[in-house]
């Protein structure tokens, strides 16, 4: 059964990119894994809020957080202090000195998110709890006044808030030709 | 490579300001093994007055062997130059010292870095990678099984999106070509085709991208198409001969050539193949080229044809007026270099520099010109062709189009002006 699913993958493959299968063999040492096992690796969130965990916060708990674990390096209110503003810069993108925060620039709600699970606290990764993460999201979308203090952020809502620059890039992949 | 000799008895010139053609090295050379010398040349130092010693390491037993080499003490100078964010130690770069290398290929304790969180400390034995999502198999990989796996080699170049920007700044930087321009390096990189692991975990007919995901504590993450990961990405276990480096990704590293550093993430960890990009902080919020009009472009992945000299470069200092061999590098995302023209008199006439062999595809390209200095001011230039037929644009022309805040793929032509006092400075020109 998994051998029929597989070759059906390959042929597929070699049907979506002619050539560029190589035509080397590999022992074939790779040891599968279920869904479960993987879990605890799998924490990608995609821009529409898939893989987005349980949990919720809003901005007046991930104010207190923030207190604690962020602002000796983004400063009271998030204005930036020894690393990057989190706060302001709009209307600044097309002027002389941009200012490129997650209010100005970041097109999607749920990578604030992922990036504060997989990165934040700079100096301790990974321990903050998924209500903390969500809380944190929370705050720094309301300090940019993009939600309301007492807008409870999980996996339903983050990915129906509207991010200001949502449509300011223009992507340059794939290449014309292959639209 | 056989090249017919220059016989002329005179190196022809073939641009403004003293450049020379670009076989005239073979002549000067073979003229001084003979009696000739060039007419153009200065006096000679001054002879010599005292009588020849020998040196007194001859006279005792040399040092022993050791368990691997280090550079000479006397090289000590030859260092990266290295930054780092406020507040940390471990976010920021390392740049290759290019002012003191010749030849294509980085030593790899010179390799820049650009790290998100500093160096992780993987013990190899306990380091996973895993491929999941879009396939009929999720699969985890260990260092000793992927050792097994067929194996390519190629001597590729990596650069950091965000090399060149300080040329962005309003008056040109007053530093060393490393400063400027070290953010590119090149290695024998030595790994498994990723194709044939994704092959065997079976890829999805909806896939059209991998993210890669790096084991440091930043878990740096990159979309990557596809395409490209079925192309000539590899798994990188080596370069230049010996495991990687922990700053380039010990023990595994994803190795995408042509396209910018940052998506080679190091420390590989997990694969997730996607239909469609994750859009992370890092390919939406960094590494995305923002426009005059205030929309940005996002996925420019692949790196432009570029150039610089990197002898003489800003910094060093000319001795006396007199034939000078100009150095440099020139590289592309898109494949070989085709050509590389150097100019001695800030761009009014170009003459063809000599690429030395081997000119490889997505490679640093060594190339050299003769150059005879008069004494008088000088600006350096040099311009790369690639094989697409892409020229490098000049610094007017790259911000005519993308402004100056676009901060990634800066490859415009640098300018060096050298001064008849015989200083080197950046200029634009």
């Amino acid at each position: 059964m998994l051998g029929a699913v597989a070759a059906q993958g390959v042929v597929a493959l070699c049907m979506a990119w002619p050539g560029t299968l190589t035509a080397q063999e590999g022992p074939g040492l790779g040891v599968e894994l279920t869904v479960e096992q993987i879990a605890a690796w799998d924490i990608n969130v995609a821009p529409d809020g898939a893989g987005l965990p349980p949990g919720s916060g809003n901005a007046r708990q991930g104010a207190e957080v923030f207190a604690v674990k962020c602002i000796a390096c983004h400063s009271t209110d998030g204005e930036g202090g020894l690393n990057d503003p989190l706060v302001g810069g709009h209307g600044s993108l097309n002027g002389p000195e941009p200012l490129r925060t997650v209010g100005s620039y970041w097109p999607y709600a749920p990578t604030v998110f992922d990036y504060i699970r997989r990165a934040m606290p700079y100096a301790l990764p990974q321990s903050l709890t998924d209500d903390e993460t969500y809380a944190l999201t929370a705050y720094v979308l309301q300090l940019n006044g993009i939600i309301g203090e007492d807008d409870v952020m999980d996996a339903a809502s983050l990915p129906l808030v509207e991010m200001p620059n949502r449509d300011g890039f223009i992507l340059a992949w794939p290449p014309t030709e292959e639209r | 490579m056989t090249e017919p000799r220059f016989l002329s008895p005179q190196p022809e010139q073939v641009a403004g300001n003293g450049l020379l053609h670009r076989r005239a090295f073979l002549t000067t050379s073979a003229a001084l093994t003979g009696a000739a010398g060039l007419g153009f040349m200065t006096a000679r130092p001054a002879a010599a007055q005292a009588p020849l010693e020998v040196p007194e390491w001859m006279k005792v037993p040399g040092a022993p062997m050791s368990g691997y080499g280090a550079p000479s003490r006397h090289e000590e100078q030859v260092q990266r130059r290295f930054s780092s964010s406020p507040g940390t130690v471990g976010s920021g770069v390392s740049r290759t010292p290019l002012e003191h290398l010749e030849g294509i290929i980085t030593p790899s304790g010179l390799h820049f870095e650009r790290h998100h969180n500093g160096i992780p400390g993987i013990d190899p034995d306990r380091h996973r990678l895993l491929i999941h999502g879009l396939v009929a198999r999720p699969l985890m990989f260990d260092l000793e099984s992927l050792s097994r796996y067929p194996l390519v080699s190629r001597i590729q170049f990596l650069e950091c999106s965000g090399n060149g920007r300080a040329n962005d700044a309003p008056e040109p930087p007053q530093v060393a070509v490393s400063e400027i321009h070290g953010l590119v390096s090149c290695s024998d990189w030595t790994g498994v085709p990723l194709s044939v692991l994704l092959d065997e975990a079976g890829v999805e007919p909806e896939a059209r991208w991998i993210v890669a995901e790096g084991a440091d504590s930043a878990a740096m993450t990159r979309s990557v198409p596809m395409a490209k990961a079925l192309d000539d990405a590899i798994i990188a276990l080596y370069q230049n001969g010996e495991r990687l480096r922990p700053d380039n990704g010990y023990p595994m590293r994803l190795f995408l050539p042509g396209y910018e550093g940052n998506m080679s993430i190091k420390w590989l960890r997990r694969i997730e193949v996607t239909a469609a990009p994750m859009m992370t902080r890092e390919e939406t919020s960094k590494y995305t080229d923002l426009l005059p009009d205030g929309r940005a472009l996002q996925f420019t992945f692949q790196m432009g044809v570029k150039s610089v000299i990197t002898s003489p470069s800003g910094g060093l200092e000319m001795q006396d007026p007199g034939l000078y061999q100009i150095s440099g590098i020139a590289w592309s995302g898109a494949g070989r270099i085709r050509r590389v023209e150097v100019s001695a008199d800030g761009g009014q006439s170009w003459a063809e520099a000599a690429l030395t062999d081997p000119v490889l595809p997505l490679s640093l390209t060594r190339f050299r010109m003769p150059w005879r200095w008069d004494g008088g001011p000088a600006v350096l230039q040099s311009r790369a062709t690639d094989e697409s037929g892409a020229v490098q644009p000049t610094r007017t022309a790259l911000h005519a189009e993308l402004g100056t805040n676009f901060n990634y793929h800066h490859n415009a032509i640098q300018s060096w002006l050298v001064s008849a006092a015989g200083t080197v400075s950046n200029v634009y020109a």
